[in-house]
């Protein structure tokens, strides 16, 4: 079972980089913003695979607030973006 | 490995797979709103995948609460794809000669007037 642990957690690894070079080439904001909200999802991910390694329920709160809290800020950042560019 | 912990490997694997398959569109896509697609729904499907295989594991109660990040990611994400997708139309990332059908900009000027 540890083997399938190493290759998730190797995945969802090469995923996060994957996404760290969409973050750094971006041409726009909102393809960066894009970018952070997939490596977000990609944490919540990875935290809920450690979780099932220890064989402890102890992040479940931790990924609930994760994703929440990924998610009111991925909206409030395009917002800003959407005005700020609208009225230039 | 016992029957549980084959599904569960099962599930986790594919669900990583679907999350390389996403953050590998995210590079290759040459749009911002193709990479829409590429962020949305592989993730989506990567992390329902990751969380079956991960509640698959552990007790029932922890399984609730995976559940509700599940439920969660599944409701957040077209809307997070909705409010996307416009901000890209206004700030002009989209290149409207792509577009078969284009009823915002008729609905934008309408408001406009």
């Amino acid at each position: 079972m540890s083997v399938v642990f190493a290759i998730t957690f190797g995945l969802l690894g090469l995923a996060g980089l994957l996404t760290l070079v969409r973050i750094v080439r971006g041409p726009r904001t909102l393809d960066r913003i894009l970018a952070v909200d997939v490596l977000v999802v990609l944490i919540v991910a990875g935290t809920a695979v450690g979780m099932a390694m220890s064989l402890r329920g102890i992040y479940i709160a931790l990924i609930v607030v994760v994703a929440l809290l990924g998610f009111v800020g991925t909206i409030s950042v395009v917002r800003l973006v959407e005005r700020r560019e609208e009225y230039r | 490995m016992s029957t549980g912990d084959w599904i569960s490997a099962v599930l986790l694997i594919s669900g990583a797979l679907f999350c390389v398959v996403g953050a590998w569109g995210m590079v290759r896509l040459p749009d911002t709103l193709s990479r829409l697609q590429a962020a949305t729904k592989p993730q989506t499907l990567g992390l329902l995948l990751i969380l079956a295989g991960v509640a698959v594991r552990l007790e029932q109660q922890h399984a609730v609460g995976l559940l509700v990040a599940g439920l969660f990611q599944v409701i957040t994400a077209p809307v997070l794809s909705q409010l996307f997708g416009r901000a890209a139309y206004r700030t002009g990332a989209v290149d409207r000669s792509t577009l078969v059908v284009d009823e915002l900009s008729e609905r934008l000027r309408a408001g406009r007037k």
